[in-house]
C-alpha cells in the first residue's frame, strides 16, 4: 500500500496570536506539524505495519516548513518531499491542491491521507479540493478504516452531527483525519537520529510544470485580520452556594433571557 | 450571472437542519440588498414536500433533486448534481451549512465549479458591486479575517447559530422545478449511520452547552453535567483534559483541536480555561463560569461566575433551573 500524506506547518495551539496591522505576526510563533495530520500520518504508519507498503509525505511550504516533514520522518514515514518555491506563497486552498495534484503525478499512491483542516487558517478545503481534481473519491472526518483484503475498497467511518456513518469507497481515495482516529505515537531515539541521514528532495514550480502565475488567482483573497471582540470580564456572584445558583438562574431567565 | 443567493438546503431523514433556515436569513439579506432573490436546492429521496417549507422561509424558487440514487449521501455524487446546476443558473452566491455534512461537500462542489470557498463562515456583507465582506474567524477564534471571494460564484460555508433562523411564512407557494439527474455515479457513499449512545445532541449544534473540564475529575462526575443538560435541553462538552483523561468522547470536544461553538449559553464547569479552549467558545452568546480557582482565566470571558465547589453548585443551580422551568 502506497500512501501519502500530506501536512502543513502550523503554529502551536499554545501560541498567542498578535494581530497588527491587519495581519497576522510570524514572529514568536512556534512551528509544529498541524494536530490532524499527525493523526494522518500516524494511520498511513499503522496501516503500512499491517499492510505492508511505504509512507510519502509531501508538505508545500516556505523554508521553516522542512522541520515538519523532519518531525514527522522521526516517527517512521519512509520519504518526505519538500515543495517549495516563492511563487506557492499564499496561493489558498485551491492553489495549494493544485500544487499538491501536480506533485502526486510522481509519486504512486493508493491512498491519500491528510488532517481535516489546519489549525490555523480553519479552512478544511485543500485535501478535498485535491480529491476532486484527481478525480479520486474522498471521505472526510474518518474516525475508523477497515481496509478489503483485496486492498482495493475501504469500509470508514466518519464523524457527523450525533454520531458516525459509514462509507463505503473504492480505492484510491483521499481520507480526512478527525480527532479520535487513533493516538499518536512519539519520535523514538532511532527515528530522531535516522531522520539525519535522510534527504529531503525540494521539488519547485518548474519540477512540477506548474505555471506559478496560475497559481496565483487567489480565489479568496484576504482583506484584513482584526483581533477577535474583547469579551470584557462580567460579575463574580457572591454568596453561599445555594443563593449564588439561584441568584444566577434569576440573571440568565430575566436579564441574559438566555432560558 | 445574476444577483441570485443560491442556498443549498440541509436535509436529514426528510427534514431540514435549523441551520437551512438560518441560510435563508442571511440570504435574504444579500439578496435584498443587491436586487436579486433568494432560491434553494434540496436533494434526496422523498424530499419534495421540503420546497413548501423552503417556499414559506423566503425562498422564490426552489430546485429540487428527488431521485432514490440520492437516498444515500454521496460527497462527490452530491457536488456533481449541485455543480450542474449552478453552471446552470449562475447565482452570485451560493450559501452552504459548515456542518459535517457541508464542510464535506462544499470544498467538492467549489472545486468542480472553480469557486472560491470562504469556510465556516460566522457573517456575510452583501456590498456595493457585487462582492461579500466575509467574516471567518481563524486559530479557531483567536483572530477573526475577513475576506473577499474573486470568483462568480462566491462560495461561503456558514457557521450553524450565526443567524436568526427565517420565519415562516404560510401559504407562500413553492416554485419547483425538478432537477433531473444525468449520469449519477457516485463513487463514496454513506452506507449506515451509528447514533451516538442515547439522544445526544452535538455540541456543534447545540443553544446551550453544559461543559466540564479538569475539575469533574472523572468521568462517573458528569451525570451532574448530563442532568442539568437535560434540564436545559443542553449538550454535554469537555475541554481537552477531560477528553485527554478519557472522560468523554473526542466529539464532545470544545476548542482548537475540538470543535468551535458559538451557542447562546455555555455554561464551564471545572473548566480554567486554556487559551485553546477560550477560543473554542468566546464566541458563545453568554458564558457562565463555575470555578473554585477565583484566578482561573475562564471567569475573563465569563459573563456571570461562581467562585465554588461545583459539586455542591452545579446540583443547586439545576433545581433551580427545574424550579423556573416548572413555574412557566
Amino acid at each position: 500500500m502506497n500512501i501519502v500524506v500530506c501536512l502543513k506547518q502550523v503554529p502551536d495551539t499554545a501560541s498567542k496570536i498578535v494581530v497588527k496591522d491587519g495581519r497576522v505576526l510570524e514572529e514568536g510563533l512556534t512551528w509544529v506539524v498541524n494536530p490532524y495530520d499527525e493523526y494522518a500520518v500516524e494511520e498511513a504508519l499503522r496501516i503500512k505495519e499491517k499492510l505492508g507498503g511505504k509512507v510519502t509525505l509531501v508538505t508545500v511550504g516556505p523554508e521553516r516548513a522542512k522541520q515538519a516533514l523532519k518531525d514527522a520522518l522521526a516517527l517512521g514515514a519512509d520519504e518526505g518531499i519538500h515543495v517549495t518555491d516563492p511563487a506557492f506563497e499564499g496561493v489558498g486552498p485551491y492553489g495549494v491542491a493544485t500544487i499538491l495534484a501536480a506533485a502526486l503525478q510522481k509519486i504512486p499512491y493508493d491512498m491519500i491521507w491528510a488532517g481535516w483542516k489546519g489549525v490555523d487558517l480553519d479552512q478544511g478545503q485543500t485535501a478535498i479540493i485535491l480529491a476532486e481534481k484527481l478525480g479520486l473519491p474522498h471521505v472526510s472526518f474518518v474516525t475508523k478504516i477497515d481496509i478489503a483484503p483485496d486492498g482495493k475498497s475501504a469500509t470508514v467511518q466518519r464523524e457527523v452531527e450525533g454520531g458516525k456513518e459509514v462509507v463505503q469507497t473504492q480505492l484510491p481515495a483521499v481520507f480526512t483525519a478527525q480527532k479520535g482516529l487513533n493516538e499518536p505515537r512519539y519520535a523514538s531515539l532511532k527515528g530522531i537520529m535516522a531522520v539525519k541521514k535522510k534527504v529531503i528532495p525540494e521539488w519547485k514550480a518548474a519540477d512540477l510544470g506548474l505555471n506559478p502565475d496560475g497559481l496565483g488567482s487567489r480565489k479568496v483573497e484576504l482583506v484584513e485580520v482584526v483581533p477577535p471582540p474583547e469579551r470584557a470580564a462580567g460579575r463574580v456572584i457572591p454568596g453561599a452556594p445555594e443563593e449564588a445558583a439561584k441568584e444566577l438562574v434569576r440573571l440568565l431567565h430575566e436579564e441574559a433571557k438566555v432560558f | 450571472m445574476s444577483n441570485n443567493v443560491l442556498v443549498i438546503a440541509e436535509q436529514r431523514g426528510g427534514t431540514l437542519k435549523k441551520v437551512t433556515f438560518e441560510l435563508l436569513t442571511a440570504a435574504q439579506q444579500v439578496a435584498g440588498k443587491w436586487g436579486g432573490q433568494v432560491d434553494a436546492v434540496v436533494l434526496g429521496a422523498g424530499v419534495r414536500a421540503l420546497a413548501e417549507l423552503l417556499a414559506q422561509a423566503g425562498a422564490a424558487k426552489v430546485y429540487v433533486a428527488d431521485d432514490p440514487a440520492l437516498a444515500r449521501y454521496s460527497p462527490d455524487g452530491y457536488a456533481g448534481v449541485l455543480a450542474n446546476l449552478v453552471r446552470r443558473v449562475e447565482p452570485a452566491v451560493v450559501l452552504v451549512s459548515a456542518t459535517f455534512w457541508g464542510k464535506d461537500l462544499a470544498p467538492r462542489v467549489a472545486a468542480k465549479v472553480k469557486a472560491g470557498l470562504a469556510s465556516d463562515a460566522t457573517g456575510i456583507e452583501g456590498q456595493d458591486g457585487g462582492r461579500l465582506l466575509v467574516t471567518r474567524p481563524i486559530y479557531a477564534g483567536k483572530a477573526i479575517a475577513k475576506v473577499r471571494i474573486n470568483t462568480t460564484p462566491q462560495m461561503v460555508s456558514l457557521r450553524p447559530n450565526s443567524y436568526p433562523p427565517a420565519a415562516l411564512e404560510a401559504g407562500r407557494a413553492a416554485n419547483v422545478e425538478a432537477v433531473v439527474l444525468d449520469g449519477y455515479q457516485p463513487q463514496a457513499v454513506v452506507t449506515d449511520f451509528v447514533k451516538a449512545g442515547g439522544e445526544k445532541l452535538d455540541v456543534a449544534e447545540a443553544n446551550i452547552i453544559v461543559s466540564g473540564g479538569r475539575g469533574m475529575g472523572g468521568s462517573e462526575q458528569y451525570a451532574i453535567l448530563e442532568e442539568l443538560a437535560s434540564v436545559l435541553g443542553a449538550a454535554v462538552g469537555a475541554s481537552r483534559a477531560a477528553v485527554d483523561a478519557g472522560w468523554r468522547p473526542h466529539s464532545d470536544q470544545v476548542g482548537q483541536t475540538g470543535k468551535t461553538v458559538s451557542p447562546n449559553l455555555y455554561i464551564a464547569c471545572g473548566i480554567s480555561g486554556a487559551i485553546q479552549h477560550l477560543a473554542g467558545m468566546k464566541t458563545s452568546k453568554v458564558i457562565v463560569a463555575i470555578n473554585k480557582d477565583p484566578d482561573a482565566p475562564i471567569f475573563k470571558v465569563a459573563d456571570y461566575g461562581i467562585v465554588g465547589d461545583l459539586f455542591k453548585v452545579v446540583p443547586l443551580f439545576t433545581e433551580e433551573v427545574k424550579k423556573l422551568k416548572a413555574a412557566e
